[in-house]
């Protein structure tokens, strides 16, 4: 294992993050299992005054979560002269199995916590606790998936290897030498384009459509899904060739790099940000008709609605400017 | 005059007021967490600074070093190792190198001798580093006197000393010509003591430095890559040491915030009854925490970073640059150029606010849902 101050750094932040959810669980399967508001035991009065401690709890932890994601992308690819043939993060993410699988989940779990952010938001909007057995639920679905992924990452972090010179022998290549350049095979450009801006039209459209009406919510959240992982892929595909002016660099890392003005940030943040606020538009229809929310839920989901269109209107500006400014086409 | 930003600023507003008024309280806290931060900060920027560094100066090194090795030990290198190694297709040039250390008895310390490649020195003056400049007490036009391996005294006139920007580097260097050297350490002749080798294209250097082990299977090519990472993962590795004993000082921080923001005082306690009696809920006195932990925590946050910006960049890490830097008789004095970014500050954070955080919701919330009439009774 490699003693880096950003690996101690993310591993304690695991560590804290897992504590503090387990904690949280376990009082969350109490209040799904309990939970009666009209009784007025003092069983019900603990845990009511234990949802504050939970909730805040679980902001913090997602809040952590979500920017621990960034400081992963950010390790990696600091750690990548560390390891022959690495050239950024896609290669110090292959050095062993691990990498990647923590990297989905971290990007899974990060949506998770966004969605379950919004529910919670709506939640304290209600007199009644609304929304609580659906919040604990998610919950119990998130814990897992966070728990799973500190151990991943801590994997990860123990079978870390810096190949640097030993006194013994100075080089290295007689043992294996990987040659992993964060070549990622990439879908075929054209399609991909005629795909990426296709469903981002759709998207907006549906977008608009619900954001003045109030209908085709669940369309919409579907579609903003759908645009998350198109344009994902499109990142692979076609976007960053755009940004490295190189027909063959399909990485998706090395535009968060500072030769490319951290652009990758920008790109990730509003693509992250759009797709959790769809997701949030979808995950309170079921709650609109509810006696306490059904004034709130429809301001927030159009809220949320153009917090996403503006995102993904955003992400869709930085990658057309990129596209059509730089001298570099595909043929 | 309801809105969301309103309420918060309201609360933010009674949150500074109510931490001004407990001054001594927060001000013990807020002067361990700056130290915290600010000795964290430091390490990191300094480990920061000398990767820096070291990419810095290697970016000149040549691509490649033969090195001869017998028994497992570094040894001279004939000339006609390096003519083959010419021959060998993409590689662009073999510059045999002289180079080697002399300890000198009178003061204890360690030069590096070195043969430049373009004869810079004529025989009979070198060029020397500060460090050495210093440690012997001379300066330009003075003579220096090295004793040769035939135990003869050697005498050399300074010609120049290296500006101490350059001090990291050529602190302990005398630059002097091949034939003082060859006068100095008598080496057989057309023997060297190691090849730099620059190959045309970057990516060819591996097959090169492959065909070099094959062709001479008693050298050991070292890649700049290689030398880069080593130093990397060597300053990396005394860095991440340094935060593992320090995390030491981190839990005791946390339980002593643990310990803060639990022992709430009878007043306290009565403010925040008050408080929930004339209207607040719980949500609110936890904001009402909130935000107290977030001023705190910036505060503590930015003034522990730029005093370790200061004692880093400006102070050379005075603090702790024996246990980071290591030790010699010619130590180089030095100032290290600023290197900071957004990575190394999130790392700040996450070792030092979040530990903070974790520790002090469960007191936040502990206060918060005290039953008004309970707290203001006591």
């Amino acid at each position: 294992m490699i003693q880096h101050p950003a690996i101690l750094a993310l591993s304690i932040a695991s560590l804290l993050t897992c504590f503090m959810l387990v904690y949280a669980a376990g009082y969350g399967t109490r209040i799904l299992e309990k939970w009666d508001l009209q009784s007025g035991s003092e069983l019900q009065l603990e845990l009511e005054r234990r949802t504050y401690l939970i909730s805040v709890i679980l902001s913090y932890t997602l809040v952590f979560q979500i920017l621990s994601l960034f400081l992963y992308i950010f390790t990696a690819d600091n750690l990548h002269s560390q390891f022959t043939g690495a050239m950024c993060a896609a290669g110090s993410l292959a050095v062993n199995s691990y990498g990647y699988p923590v990297l989905i989940l971290k990007i899974i779990n990060c949506l998770l916590a966004g969605v379950w952010l919004i529910v919670n938001h709506v939640d304290t909007r209600g007199y009644d606790y609304p929304l609580i057995k659906t919040k604990y639920g998610l919950l119990n679905i998130l814990a897992p998936l966070i728990l799973l992924e500190a151990v991943l990452q801590f994997a990860y972090f123990l079978n870390l290897k810096a190949d640097v010179i030993t006194s013994c022998c100075g080089s290295l290549f007689s043992t294996d030498k990987r040659s992993i350049g964060g070549e990622i095979a990439g879908l075929p450009s054209g399609p991909m384009q005629q795909a990426f801006f296709g469903i981002m039209a759709l998207t907006v459209v549906i977008g608009v459509v619900f954001y003045l009406t109030g209908k085709g919510g669940g369309i919409f959240s579907l579609f903003s899904s759908l645009t998350f992982v198109v344009a994902a892929a499109s990142l692979v595909s076609f976007i960053c060739l755009y940004f490295y002016e190189l027909p063959s660099h399909h990485c998706p890392f090395c535009i968060l790099q500072k030769e490319y003005g951290y652009v990758g940030y920008a790109l990730y943040a509003t693509l992250l940000g759009g797709a959790i606020s769809g997701l949030g538009v979808g995950s309170l229809i079921p709650f609109s008709s509810h006696p306490s929310l059904s004034r709130v839920i429809p301001a927030i989901q159009r809220r949320l609605t153009l917090v996403t269109l503006v995102l993904y209107l955003l992400f869709t500006l930085i990658v057309t400017w990129r596209m059509l400014s730089t001298s570099f086409t595909l043929g | 005059m309801n809105s969301p930003l309103n309420r918060h600023t309201n609360i933010l507003d009674f949150a500074l007021s109510s931490l001004l008024r407990r001054k001594s309280k927060n001000l013990s806290l807020l002067v361990v967490y700056t130290l915290i931060v600010f000795v964290i900060a430091s390490l990191i920027f300094f480990v920061q600074a000398l990767k820096h560094e070291a990419a810095q100066t290697l970016a000149e090194a040549p691509d490649l070093v033969v090195q001869r090795m017998i028994a497992g030990r570094h040894d001279l290198i004939p000339a006609t190792y390096g003519e083959q190694i010419s021959a060998i297709r993409g590689v662009r040039s073999v510059t045999p190198r002289l180079w080697g250390y002399y300890y000198d008895q009178v003061f204890g310390a360690n030069y590096t001798l070195l043969v430049p490649e373009n004869g810079v020195v004529e025989p009979g003056s070198i060029m020397i580093g500060a460090g050495v400049a210093r440690n012997q007490r001379i300066k330009i036009d003075d003579m220096l006197t090295l004793k040769t391996s035939r135990n003869a005294p050697l005498l050399l006139t300074v010609q120049g000393i290296y500006p101490s920007s350059s001090e990291l580097i050529s602190s302990d260097l005398i630059v002097l010509s091949a034939e003082d050297f060859q006068e100095m350490f008598h080496l057989p002749p057309g023997q060297f003591t190691d090849l730099a080798v620059t190959v045309a294209n970057p990516r060819e250097q591996v097959t090169v430095a492959t065909k070099i082990a094959e062709l001479f299977p008693d050298t050991r090519p070292i890649l700049k890559s290689e030398m880069l990472r080593t130093y990397d993962s060597l300053f990396e590795w005394r860095g991440g040491m340094m935060v593992v004993i320090l995390a030491v000082a981190v839990l005791s921080f946390i339980i002593f915030a643990w310990d803060k923001a639990t022992g709430l005082s009878a007043e306290e306690r009565k403010e925040i009854g008050i408080l929930k009696s004339i209207g607040w809920e719980t949500s609110d006195v936890l904001q009402l925490k909130f935000w107290e932990g977030i001023v705190i925590s910036l505060t503590a946050f930015l003034v522990g970073v730029v005093l370790a910006y200061g004692h880093v960049f400006f102070f050379s890490a005075a603090l702790f640059e024996h246990a980071l830097k290591g030790w010699s008789v010619i130590y180089p004095q030095f100032r290290l150029i600023p290197v900071v970014d957004a990575y190394q500050l999130t790392v700040l954070f996450f070792l030092t606010v979040l530990p903070y955080t974790a520790a002090t919701i469960i007191p936040a919330w502990l206060a918060a849902t005290v039953p008004p009439d309970a707290a203001m009774r006591s």
